[in-house]
């Protein structure tokens, strides 16, 4: 079982990872605003054709080509980096290898048109993940050669489903199992080199529910026997925090005081008086407090099993307005306060 | 049956007491009619639900809640699942991924409930089974790219839920066991795979390059010609002649199979427009789902499905108690300036959290329903608790059903 990456500043390619519905691109953008400080370059990736980082940064539907779309979050010292953003589609991603590694521009097109390329990237086994992670691995190349061609200081990766990830990252090494000699096997070997080594930090994005977290826990033990490397698991949509243990206990229990939460309200300038409408605002507040109460006992159960995970774990708050433009600044200095950026 | 006022939830009308300070937003959330589900359930013209949306919003439950209801209020009810929680396939009696339906215990009433989790590979072979001789369908089934077509083919496990969907119910119209099915789809990666999966599959084995793998065996395609040479090269250069080879045999033992598959794939979809099907969209109160159920709801209709509804599933609560968010952060402050730990305080600032997100899960919907003003939709509120038991899931139906 190899361990997590102790130094976080080695990683070049963050990938996150997530079970649908916990906001897993929400984290990958936010973790790369919070990776682009300091002057550092940071670009942006999404593999599954949704157009997310679009709608997530309010801009123009992303070609196949890495565009600026923000600023990172600034540092202490108040310079922030720069974000690009890059959407790998298979169909481009395969038109481009073929170009580039077999110098097929005319037969390529060919292909394209017989439908070879629909073909290749839907059905053939594998070559579909072959494409889009062959694409990101040149993306985080230290150096890249070429005009007009950025080199970043990291990568993040808005990648497949925790169901998916390990097959998804792993490809290549069946791949370059299967093929002996040439190309295509030299560059699954760089990619295999790439995502197994401590450069390479996968996240796992889970909320506080039973399933999500099950999910999360499957998910590490495959990249563990895949001889991935694990960074964290990030803890999403995480409810307030306002009540401490014992009240909560209280409030799961009923026994809250009615009468004290009256004379505070009155104290606050509310109109809480028995027999007015105050009866149902304090009713009101003590129903709500209940059933925070045990869903943030469900919510403690689950994090005991996150904790048990082994891997270093983050936690992000829920944001009332949802996460916009604004939010993800927000949940990006979060990021950065608990040192996963 | 008409329904009354319900009786939870942010359906029903924002309290007005004399102290209701709430913004516009906080009014009820949209006009669009209200989906009556137990009208839908008892029908007995429905045979067929299908319970389609984004991942992650609770699609799972939902059907089986809806199954559970139904068989409760007398149907004879079958529930095709894809991938449901541990507790919630204990809870129903189908740990094991076997493909057939299992009767789930204790469900009260005259009606039955069977349940089963679709095993999408499975699926795919028996189809084969079915259509092929024994010695071709073994040909079929060791092939490579069989084994890839038929567990990582994008749209193979929606077209395979569809599938599992005609042999029910064609088997259900000849033995009466069942008078209702309700299906639960996967999470597709965009709203649109669920319903192209059939016509995908179709085109995709129909499609020209095919039809070239094919071309030696079946004599010059004269058209093709000029292409033939520069492609194979390509490919042997490429892939191999090793894997070419492997493709030409799977493509020539399935075009046996292709008329049967597409003629399979046009009737599942004449069942699904058929009247007796309907389609809930289910969502959850956030942009991401929200989003994705306008897709399907645009796409159900281009395709003359018939929709049914619409179900935003996990919708906070409405605060009680008419004070502002605004009002009750501010008492809050105030609260903790006296005195730090005040629990008082802890419950103003969640009653501000919660009126904030109903306010703005309202927004949502509003905008929903502006732009389909006419998708009758139910609203669920969110439980405090997780689903795992039957019981768990006969509440979850009484708030599906408003009652």
């Amino acid at each position: 079982m190899p361990p997590a990456p102790a130094d976080l500043s080695r990683v070049r390619l963050h990938v996150v990872t997530g079970k649908g519905g916990t906001g897993k691109s929400t984290v990958a953008a936010s973790l790369a605003l919070a990776l682009a400080s300091h002057g550092r370059s940071v670009l942006l990736c999404e593999v599954e054709g949704r157009q997310g980082i679009a709608r997530m940064f309010d801009v123009d539907p992303l070609p196949y080509a890495e565009r600026r779309i923000a600023t990172g979050l600034p540092g202490p010292g108040g310079r922030a980096g720069t974000v690009h953003a890059l959407h790998v589609d298979p169909e481009s991603a395969l038109l481009e290898y073929l170009a580039m590694y077999y110098r097929l521009g005319r037969a390529g097109r060919a292909l394209d048109r017989f439908g070879v390329v629909e073909f290749a990237t839907t059905l053939a086994p594998g070559v579909r993940d072959v494409l889009l992670t062959g694409k990101v691995f040149e993306a985080a190349k230290e150096r890249r050669r070429g005009r007009d061609v950025r080199s970043y200081d990291a990568v993040v990766l808005d990648a497949p489903p925790t169901g998916r990830i390990a097959q998804f990252l792993g490809v290549n090494s069946e791949l370059a199992g299967l093929a002996r000699v040439g190309p295509i096997k030299s560059q699954a070997d760089q990619v295999m080199r790439l995502f197994r080594s401590p450069r390479t930090a996968i996240h796992l994005v889970t909320v506080l529910e039973e399933m999500p977290v099950q999910e999360t826990a499957d998910g590490i033990a495959q990249l563990h026997a895949a001889g991935l490397p694990v960074g964290a698991v990030v803890v999403n949509l995480v409810r307030p925090q306002d009540l401490g243990a014992e009240q909560l206990a209280a409030a799961r229990a009923g026994t809250l005081e009615a009468g004290k939460v009256r004379a505070d309200l009155a104290a606050a300038g509310v109109d809480g008086a028995e027999g007015g409408p105050g009866d149902a605002l304090v009713a009101g507040l003590l129903a709500q407090a209940h059933d925070h109460a045990v869903r943030r006992e469900l919510e403690d159960a689950q994090r005991a099993v996150v904790a048990e995970l082994g891997v270093p774990v983050h936690e992000l708050p829920r944001l009332t307005g949802g996460a916009d433009l604004g939010g993800l600044y927000e949940l990006a200095a979060v990021l950065k306060k608990s040192g996963l950026a | 049956m008409s329904r009354t006022t319900p009786r939870t939830g942010p359906r029903s009308p924002t309290r007005t007491t004399s102290r209701a300070r709430f913004g516009p937003l906080a009014a009820p959330a949209s006009s669009a009619p209200v989906l009556d589900v137990d009208a839908l359930l008892d029908d007995p013209g429905t045979e067929i639900v299908v319970c389609c949306g984004s991942g992650g919003v609770g699609k799972t439950t939902v059907s089986a809640a809806l199954a559970l209801r139904a068989a409760e209020r007398g149907r004879r009810v079958v529930v095709v699942t894809i991938d449901p929680a541990r507790r919630l396939a204990q809870a129903m009696g189908i740990e094991r991924l076997d493909n057939t339906p299992r009767p789930v215990p204790d469900v009260a009433g005259s009606g039955t409930l069977d349940a089963m989790m679709l095993d999408m590979k499975r699926t795919f072979d028996e189809v084969v089974e079915s259509q092929a001789t024994p010695e071709k369908a073994r040909q079929i089934l060791g092939n490579p790219f069989y084994v890839a077509l038929s567990s990582s083919f994008a749209g193979t496990q929606e077209y395979m839920a569809m599938e599992k969907l005609g042999q029910i119910h064609r088997q259900a119209r000849v033995d009466g066991r069942y008078d209702l099915i309700v299906v639960d789809t996967p999470p597709s990666r965009s709203a649109l795979d669920f319903l192209d999966a059939p016509e995908r599959l179709s085109r995709f084995l129909d499609g020209r390059f095919i039809r070239l793998l094919l071309a030696p065996a079946k004599g010059p395609a004269r058209l093709m010609t000029a292409g033939v040479g520069l492609i194979t090269n390509a490919l042997t250069r490429i892939l191999g002649a090793q894997v070419l080879r492997d493709m030409q045999t799977f493509v020539a033992a399935f075009d046996t199979l292709f008329g049967g598959f597409r003629a399979r794939a046009e009737s599942t979809f004449a069942l699904l427009q058929a009247d007796r099907t309907a389609f809930l969209v289910i969502a959850a109160p956030e942009p991401d789902a929200l989003r994705e159920a306008a897709y399907f709801v645009e796409r159900l209709g281009e395709d003359e499905m018939p929709l049914a509804g619409l179900i935003v599933n996990r919708a906070s609560p409405a605060a009680q108690g008419g004070l502002s968010p605004d009002e009750a952060t501010a008492a809050a402050t105030r609260l903790r300036h006296q005195e730090p730990g005040s629990t008082t305080a802890g419950l103003l600032r969640l009653h501000a959290d919660r009126s904030r997100l109903v306010e703005r899960e309202a927004g949502l919907r509003a905008r929903f329903a502006a732009a389909h003003p006419t998708v009758p939709t139910a609203v669920v509120p969110a439980l405090a608790g997780d689903v795992h038991d039957l019981d768990g899931l006969r509440h979850v139906g009484e708030l599906l059903s408003g009652t």
